[in-house]
């Protein structure tokens, strides 16, 4: 931004690494040997999810062909796994930007030098979104009638119009700035923070109106007392800030594990101390939730009651949400009494009980409840079947798949085992 | 042969396998798409096209009714009455929960017959109490039961909707004369309204509708009783191929008791003007500012 540029005085080495338009091409081709070349390993883990990849394929061509009728939604319980999947997803994208923060923000060096892991899961993520959101669809063959221009875009009265808006820019400016990055390492230049700093300052504001606006989808319906909370974005909020770094953590010791790539304690570190933070927080604010549910009572708690008690003996969601509870709490004495440096065993733990624990309370607890009992206060209950899991099985596959490649492609060109011109 | 050309020659296996495998899990999907009209696809918004186009359309839709179901219908696009506003009440106190009204909708909306669908849901509630919480639909006993009173739902064709307001892509709206319709051919599916309805008024076509060709009404209209797609919301619209063309809700006729008052709430001397000005009327949820144009009211 500020820095002073040097094209003037001296030849940059973006000049001296030959034309950027004409090197693309060979990026892209280098890419793509490097995207499908790897150890025995590598291409153990591709293909089983590609093959998970295809059985969620398969399973959504099932459903597109006869219907949404194959899941185990109603009239009554019409959203479900999907939907809640895609909350938790567009969470974890958000929750990418934990790295950013430091990172650009306090000039955090070691975290600069692995940020563009951060930036790839937050693409990764929001490609999963986007495929849950296809996924719900009962026409996917009529998905162009929400493209701007060509469509009828109902901006800005519908919310999913704001969340299309939002995520696509999210999705957009991420790629961006890791397409840039990689792309003038690739050249052996050096990035011109004009070209993407403002982009990364961008995605840090844009990934909390991600995830507030998924918020507003579900707390903007009066007819819904269970979402209708202004509680609901800061709590998205607060659980994306646990999500995103949890995972991080975990990928950036399977790096350090698995690959050449130099990831040092430092951003680790600085994460779990986010994490410290940001988990009590995710639990105060679902604590402050449900004690005004269950304290003013009333028809206007009844999906509350549902979902932690029962009610009127139906109880389906009652053990994933206490089972979500005790995870996170677990999760939450674990952050705060393990050493970073000796029991980092027990810290990863704790990521991955956190992530379950949110996976399932922003997931299913979050989304179905609202809607038992219905509107005329039926109640019929919901889990997801067969269909459902298997199709939401492929979707993450894929996000895993990109997050692979993105890595894999990041360490490639940082390593410097890519460039435009190979070192002799 | 050496390491290089192995491995690129087991790559390229492997590619070919997942290739084979791809188009094997898709499979399903492309039998499908090769049933999609191209001109279905391509189908512009409701308000979109000109008269002549939507008579275009509607000759499609007639003609793909006999193809699939093996007979004629007759799908016209009425429009809204200048002037006219419609309204819809229903008297708690002589309505007895026998479900006709719900009933005669089934049948004359084309509903899928399996799931017994209807735009009407009827509650039995406690005497005493409007409490919605302690009303059920699945009663199955004579009515009336003495100790109860019965509340049948359906939509409410809200001024201020919010259903309405949260479809990503105009999908459904209020006409001019107050009814809420949908565009089945513009719907995505996405069931944002069904969340946002507050009455539960709102219905998917979680697969395709399924009723036997005799049973079809062919007296169908693009906006209201046509046979649905599969994977578009569908809801009451006031059977707008009724009422628009002066007559009464097929729900109105069935009703043994005479319960229900349909009418055009700017004509003074309708029976409905009567009954909201001299009646004990209220809304279902009048707190969530939806403001309904369908009313009830007790008598005396």
């Amino acid at each position: 931004m500020g820095e002073p540029m040097s094209l003037d005085s001296n030849p940059s080495p973006s000049e001296t690494a030959g034309d950027p338009i004409r090197s693309y091409p060979r990026f892209l081709w280098h890419s793509f040997g490097v995207a499908t070349d790897g150890s025995l390993m590598f291409y153990a883990w591709m293909t089983a999810l590609t093959a998970l990849i295809l059985v969620g394929v398969n399973a959504f061509a099932h459903q597109t062909v006869s219907g949404l009728a194959l899941t185990a939604m109603t009239d009554h319980v019409s959203w479900g796994m999907y939907i809640g999947n895609f909350t938790f997803a567009v969470g974890l994208a958000a929750g990418a930007v934990m790295m950013v923060i430091p990172a650009y923000l306090y000039d955090d060096h070691d975290m600069h030098d692995v940020v563009i892991i951060g930036e790839i899961l937050a693409i990764a993520a929001i490609v999963v979104a986007l495929g849950f959101v296809m996924a719900d669809l009962g026409r996917i063959d009529h998905a162009w009638h929400m493209f701007p221009i060509i469509g009828r875009f109902n901006w800005p009265v519908s919310m999913l119009t704001w969340d299309v808006v939002v995520l696509s820019g999210y999705l957009g400016i991420n790629l961006h700035v890791v397409g840039y990055l990689l792309y003038t390492r690739y050249r052996g230049a050096r990035p011109d923070p004009r070209w993407y700093v403002p982009f990364v300052l961008l995605s840090i504001i844009w990934a909390v109106s991600i995830h507030t606006v998924t918020a507003f989808l579900y707390s903007g319906l009066g007819g819904r007392p269970f979402w209708n909370s202004a509680v609901l974005a800061p709590r998205f909020i607060a659980s994306a800030f646990v999500t995103g770094p949890a995972f991080i953590v975990l990928a950036l010791q399977v790096v350090r594990r698995f690959t050449s790539f130099h990831v040092g304690d430092g951003p680790i570190f600085t994460l779990i101390g986010v994490l410290r933070v940001t988990v009590l927080l995710n639990l105060f604010l679902v604590g402050a939730e449900v004690f005004t549910e269950l304290y003013t009572g009333g028809s206007h708690t009844a999906s509350a009651r549902y979902l932690y008690f029962g009610l009127h003996g139906h109880d389906a969601l009652v053990p994933w949400i206490w089972s979500a509870i005790t995870l996170n709490v677990v999760a939450a004495v674990l952050f705060l009494t393990s050493s970073r440096r000796t029991q980092l065993w027990r810290i990863d733990a704790a990521c991955a009980f956190t992530l379950a624990g949110i996976w399932i309370e922003k997931g299913i607890g979050l989304i179905v409840p609202a809607f038992v009992p219905s509107t005329l206060h039926e109640i019929v209950e919901y889990l997801p079947n067969e269909l459902e899991w298997r199709v939401s099985v492929g979707v993450w596959a894929l996000g895993l798949l990109i997050f692979t490649l993105g890595l894999k492609l990041a360490i490639a060109v940082f390593s410097g085992q890519m460039a435009v011109v190979k070192e002799a | 042969m050496d390491n290089t050309s192995r491995r690129t020659l087991l790559k390229a296996g492997g590619a070919t396998l997942g290739a084979g495998a791809f188009a094997r899990s898709i499979a399903p999907i492309t039998e499908w798409t090769a049933d999609l009209s191209v001109d279905a696809f391509l189908q512009r918004h409701y308000k979109e096209l000109t008269r002549d186009e939507m008579d275009v359309v509607l000759r499609r839709l007639e003609a793909e009714t006999v193809e699939e179901y093996g007979v004629s219908v007759s799908i016209d696009d009425p429009r809204p009455t200048p002037g006219v506003s419609f309204g819809y009440a229903l008297n708690l106190s002589i309505c007895i929960g026998c479900r006709k009204c719900a009933e005669a909708c089934h049948v004359e909306n084309n509903h899928d017959r399996a799931t017994h669908n209807s735009y009407i849901r009827v509650l039995e509630m406690k005497k005493g109490t409007v409490d919605l919480e302690l009303g059920r639909v699945d009663y199955d006993h004579p009515v009336p039961d003495p100790d109860h009173f019965y509340m049948p739902v359906q939509c409410h064709h809200c001024d201020n909707a919010p259903c309405i307001k949260v479809c990503p892509v105009e999908a459904t709206w209020q006409e001019a004369d107050g009814i809420v319709v949908v565009d089945y051919n513009w719907c995505i599916g996405c069931r944002y309204c069904e969340a946002a309805c507050p009455y539960h008024a709102r219905r998917f076509n979680w697969a395709k509708p399924v009723v036997p060709p005799e049973e079809i009404n062919p007296d169908q209209a693009y906006l209201s009783n046509r046979v649905r797609p599969q994977g578009v919301m569908e809801k009451c619209t006031f059977c707008l191929h009724r009422t628009r063309n002066g007559r009464l809700p097929a729900c109105l006729e069935a009703c043994p008791t005479g319960a229900r008052v349909f009418g055009d709430l700017n004509d003074p001397d309708s029976e409905i003007r009567w009954v909201l000005a001299n009646k004990r009327v209220f809304v279902l949820k009048e707190d969530l500012g939806t403001r309904p144009r369908f009313f009830y009211y007790f008598d005396g």
